[in-house]
């Protein structure tokens, strides 16, 4: 069976074998894996692919196997999110993105590994070891999803989900030469994703192609009655999917080729937007003068609802718990235990900037920020249809080249953080390659206009071959 | 700049035990990510509204009514510390 195949391929497979030879099949893969991809295998993938053999299925996704980061609630599959303070935690109840899903028919194959509680950019940070790039396997995937887009690069799952709150998504699809989005705020379900930093997190899919993305969309998107910021846009994914950019016009926002930039980043991401233009489209360069704050703006808020949203944890009803004479130690050294280094510094900087004498300083005014970087977006997006940029300044790094220096792994988000900030879509896409590793190219647009990010996204891969590129490593 | 009282003080409020020689590694780490953060003073922001979020969506409301919800059994199968149908934990003073 062929290793990487499309969402249409795989149906074709099932319609001439069986569903369960399918996932059979991938599971053989993930069984010789040499990245580190998944943190749990489901023992109940094989059955679960047999039952839809035997019982039929019409839904889009019969049988099509998908793995789901560590953050988003299976039942019966432990959802570590990385950390050892949910070491045997097994969720009761599935997230609506999930209910979704196996109503659709898809199986799940597995929960892939991330940064702990979705907190970094490398995958280095979890608590099961760091996940490999397929395309070099001594540097990282990217993260926080790095699992899962490591598995999609590795032909390890046709899709995967992960979960986007400043570039998780998109990040490692960037490093690892995959397609990410990062939907619209609002435009997934919440319910049943640890929380990280709920307003500006949105579940978001990886897969080898364009069209794989919108296939998923169409099942996972829409209102859920548990979220209570969840939208109901009524937007149909696969629809957009059209060759054609005849007309379009694209902004190019100065300051995401800032300082720092990689020659062959900055050369690859010029050479797509020239293609766009021989296709028909047109560009201009736009100004959006606060995206320098957007970074700082980005991790005030983050942490500071981290460090609400992580109260949660400790020890009482779930996970890992460390004895103590009385409730507060027992619950500050489970803590203290459970949570590894970059989670406790996130908390305990959230914590500063809410606290009393430095909440308008910090977290007020990263709030006001927020605004006038939302304000940018607004302006820009006014005057053309889309904006293009790199996703990530460079491309991955080596495993433990940053880990050490927190700042220097947070500047590593400048270009992906100020869109969640704003809450608009946008998508990753494969765009060239420098020594070998892959060059993401990053398309925004305008909040619910998946559409025209998709189209965009479809006719640059009809009309170029970097998506077909195969990490030799893993063949 | 964060002090070593400081970090003692948010490691109480966010309920994480840090030992003496945690507590210095922990000051110096935050105070670089600190000083970096500080270059927003530098932005005018004085009538610039808070986002707090994006969605434009306010006071999401569903009639009072009990709604289906996990079983007290279930819940509680992810600890080992329950009894009479409660999680058990040690006194809290």
């Amino acid at each position: 069976m062929a290793k990487w195949m499309s969402v249409a391929q795989i149906k074709e497979k099932i319609g001439e074998s069986s569903a369960e030879e399918v996932t059979a099949s991938y599971l053989e893969v993930i069984g010789k894996s040499k990245i580190n991809g998944y943190v749990t295998v489901s023992d109940k993938a094989l059955e679960q692919a047999k039952k839809i053999d035997v019982e039929g299925h019409d839904g889009p996704l019969a049988g099509v196997p998908i793995a789901i980061k560590d953050n988003i609630s299976v039942v019966g599959l432990p959802n570590s999110c990385g950390s050892k303070i949910l070491e045997g935690y097994v969720p009761p109840f599935n997230a609506h993105v999930i209910e979704k899903l196996l109503a659709a028919g898809a199986v799940v194959l597995g929960k892939t590994n991330m940064d702990e509680f979705a907190m970094g950019s490398s995958t280095e940070t979890s608590h099961f070891g760091p996940t490999a790039n397929p395309w070099d396997l001594e540097r990282v995937p990217g993260g926080s999803s790095g699992g899962s887009a490591a598995v999609v690069a590795a032909g390890e799952a046709p899709f995967a989900l992960g979960s986007d709150t400043g570039g998780s998504v998109r990040c490692p699809a960037a490093f690892c030469g995959v397609v990410g989005l990062k939907p619209t705020y609002g435009a997934v379900s919440r319910y049943g994703v640890v929380a990280y930093a709920n307003s500006l997190e949105q579940v978001g899919p990886l897969a080898n192609n364009v069209e794989d993305i919108a296939v998923l969309m169409d099942v996972i998107a829409g209102y859920d009655r548990k979220d209570s910021t969840s939208i109901d846009s009524k937007t149909e994914y696969r629809k957009a999917l059209v060759d054609d950019v005849k007309g379009l016009k694209i902004g190019i926002p100065q300051e995401f080729f800032g300082e720092g930039i990689h020659p062959d980043v900055e050369k690859a991401v010029w050479n797509a937007i020239h293609k766009y233009e021989s296709l028909g489209a047109t560009w201009k360069e736009v100004s959006m003068p606060n995206i320098k704050y957007a970074l700082a703006s980005y991790y005030i808020i983050a942490m500071s609802e981290a460090s609400s949203n992580l109260a949660r944890f400790d020890g009482t009803r779930y996970g890992f718990r460390e004895s103590g004479e009385n409730w507060h130690t027992m619950v500050s050294k489970t803590r203290a235990e459970g949570f590894g280094t970059e989670v406790k510094r996130r908390i305990l900087l959230g914590t500063y900037a809410l606290s009393a004498g430095y909440h308008d300083k910090y977290y007020l005014k990263a709030l006001k920020v927020r605004t006038l970087v939302k304000q940018d977006f607004d302006k820009a997006l006014s005057a053309v249809d889309l904006l293009m940029a790199p996703t990530m300044p460079n491309p991955a790094f080596r495993i433990g080249e940053k880990i050490e220096d927190p700042l220097t792994l947070y500047l590593s988000d400048v270009n992906t953080c100020p869109i969640n900030l704003a809450g608009v879509p946008s998508i990753s896409v494969p765009c060239g390659f420098t020594d070998g590793l892959p060059i993401g190219l990053q398309i925004m647009g305008k909040p619910f206009d998946e559409p025209t990010v998709l189209r965009a996204a479809y006719t640059f891969e009809q009309n170029t071959d970097y998506h077909i590129k195969r990490p030799p490593e893993v063949a | 700049m964060i002090t070593k009282e400081d970090v003692e003080h948010i490691g109480w409020l966010a309920r994480i035990e840090i030992n003496e020689q945690e507590t210095v590694e922990y000051m110096e780490k935050l105070n670089s990510v600190l000083e970096y953060f500080g270059q927003i003073d530098e932005l005018p922001t004085e009538d610039v509204a808070p986002t707090y979020h994006v969605a434009e969506i306010y006071n999401v409301f569903r009639e009072d009514m009990v709604e289906e919800c996990l079983p007290q059994e279930i819940v509680l199968t992810n600890t080992e510390h329950k009894q009479d149908g409660a999680f058990r934990v040690p006194k809290i003073g």
